[in-house]
């Protein structure tokens, strides 16, 4: 299929720009035209974290004239491990603000444009509106589906990158030309059964890899140059340094882009995948089924009887441990529900309360009536009662 | 024999294997008997009427199954399964120096949106 440039109009370069770009005009894919299309074109980048951080880095220093960041978020010392748009200097700045000033020193011929807000079905359209191209560098399903949604209802490319741990998974889903993320991933798993990366952890360089394709997506489209991965889903094996590409199909059955779509608007997503897609600000307030550090402290400097359940994978007892506590990892826990006594008075806890909530609900679903879930995990026992212990 | 590639996210259910050879005639057969050897994977592969779940997707060496004859689907020896993950994973949000309510999020409960 002939890859028809998604920009069409062109703006003249300064002599600083040829000289900028000359390793471009010097190849006939790209050429002037392509570098002045370039200059014509707008992309929206979702997330500035650790997939935007090398799509915008890259867009700018190719000279993409405009370029929307979205991200809600400040710049956090432990981003820094793979988020290589921010620095030292800029933790604890808002992440549109850092990323920009960075992009601005690359490249201060483009505009940056920053959105300082969560990407809600409120705002998804008219942030998107004025964009030639979305990409998705998100971390939680509700933005994906809605991103998705967006494009498909405004006939939009959008250049999708996830990553888990070692692997990652590249495609473009553009509903005019082919499948959408719908068609490959019709609802979203429920809530628990897939861990966060938060609690899954993610090798630093794998979103640089993953970031840098979904760049490379973005200009072959904006250029219309080369074979897009529209139809594709690429697999990439960080630790096997292996790609895999598969094939991927219309659904006629997709809920938006088929023939007979049911959704026609922006839904809620948050309550279609069960969880919040943004962090809700509703101040600290553990809930009846859960202990804070201090609390537990108390309790057992009283001397109260207290079974600790441990929930987190071996290898990161090596970071940190409370003592006395039972090993059993979440994932071996159902199987392992014999080892424990259900008359004990029990509190979970993993590293920040994630896994254990959802140990939690294991536990009740299996009679278990005296359990309750450490606030905040390890890290939160560390600020609380035991600043010896290193946070992670 | 089939061989199963497990992605990460499932694989601590299957003892880290990333690989796995199983027997059946077709798709649904060889998901059986790879679940019969990893109980704990079960759930995340099928729901209670012991259907596959919708949201996961199983690939038959290149193609998705659903666009071949579905759980059917027969099977050759040689023939790769790959089971395809929904992953969220992009720019995780660190937890904030403060306590973060979201840590605790109970599965199923949506909060109110903020005014
Ligand atoms: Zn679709």
């Amino acid at each position: 299929m002939a890859n028809a440039p998604l920009v069409t109009t062109e703006l003249d370069l300064s002599h600083d720009e040829i000289l900028r770009y000359s390793r471009h005009l010097l190849m006939p894919e790209v050429g002037l035209a392509g570098q002045r299309k370039l200059k014509a074109s707008s992309v929206l980048v979702i997330g500035t974290g650790g997939l935007g951080s090398p799509v915008a880095l890259y867009l700018a220093a190719a000279g993409v004239g405009r370029l929307g960041l979205v991200d809600y978020d400040r710049v956090d010392f432990t981003n820094l491990q793979r988020q290589v748009i921010h620095g030292m200097g800029t933790v604890g700045q808002r992440k549109v603000d850092s990323a920009r000033a960075r992009l601005l020193d690359l490249n201060p011929d483009i505009r940056v444009e920053t959105y300082d807000e969560p990407f809600t079905s409120e705002n998804a359209l008219r942030l998107s509106a004025p964009y030639d191209l979305v990409i998705d560098g998100t971390d939680n399903f509700p933005t994906r589906y809605l991103v998705n949604d967006v494009c498909v209802l405004t006939h939009k490319p959008n250049v999708y990158g996830s990553i888990f741990r070692f692997e990652g998974q590249v495609s473009v889903f553009w509903a005019d030309r082919g499948p959408c993320y719908r068609c490959l991933f019709p609802e979203p798993p429920p809530p628990g059964l897939v861990p966060s990366c938060a609690e899954g952890g993610v090798f630093g360089v794998l979103p640089g890899t993953i970031g840098t394709l979904q760049a490379t997506e973005a200009l072959k489209l904006l250029l219309g140059i080369g074979e897009p991965l529209i139809g594709k889903l690429l697999l990439f094996d960080a630790l096997g340094l292996s790609f895999e590409e598969l094939r991927l199909k219309k659904n006629p059955r997709c809920r938006i882009c088929s023939a007979e779509p049911e959704i026609h608007e922006l839904i809620d997503y948050e309550a279609f995948c069960g969880v919040p897609g943004h962090d809700h600000e509703d101040g600290h307030l553990a809930r009846e089924w859960e202990v804070e550090p201090a609390a537990l402290a108390a309790e057992l400097k009283a001397g109260k009887a207290v079974r600790l359940l441990d929930v987190r994978e071996p290898h990161e007892l090596e970071i940190s441990r409370l003592p006395d506590a039972t090993l059993i990892p979440l994932g071996s826990l159902a199987s392992r529900l014999h080892e424990l006594d259900s008359a004990e008075e029990m509190v979970v806890f993993c590293k920040s309360g994630t896994r254990s909530a959802r140990a939690l609900e294991l536990l009740a679903g299996a009679g278990f009536r005296k359990v309750r879930n450490l606030y905040g995990g390890i890290n939160e026992w560390a600020r609380q009662v035991d600043p010896k212990l290193p946070r992670y | 024999m089939t061989t199963i590639r497990v992605p990460t996210p499932l694989r601590p259910y299957t003892g880290g294997a990333k690989e796995v050879e199983v027997s059946g005639e077709n798709v649904t057969q060889a998901l059986g008997d790879l679940v019969q050897h990893y109980p704990d994977l079960k759930r995340h592969l099928f729901d209670d009427t012991g259907a596959l779940r919708a949201y996961v997707n199983v690939f038959l060496n290149d193609d998705d199954v659903r666009t071949l004859q579905g759980e059917a689907t027969p099977l050759k020896p040689g023939d790769r399964l790959m089971i395809i993950p929904s992953i969220a994973g992009g720019a995780p949000r660190e937890e904030r120096p403060g306590p973060s309510p979201s840590a605790t999020i109970r599965p199923g409960s949506v909060p109110p949106r903020p005014a």
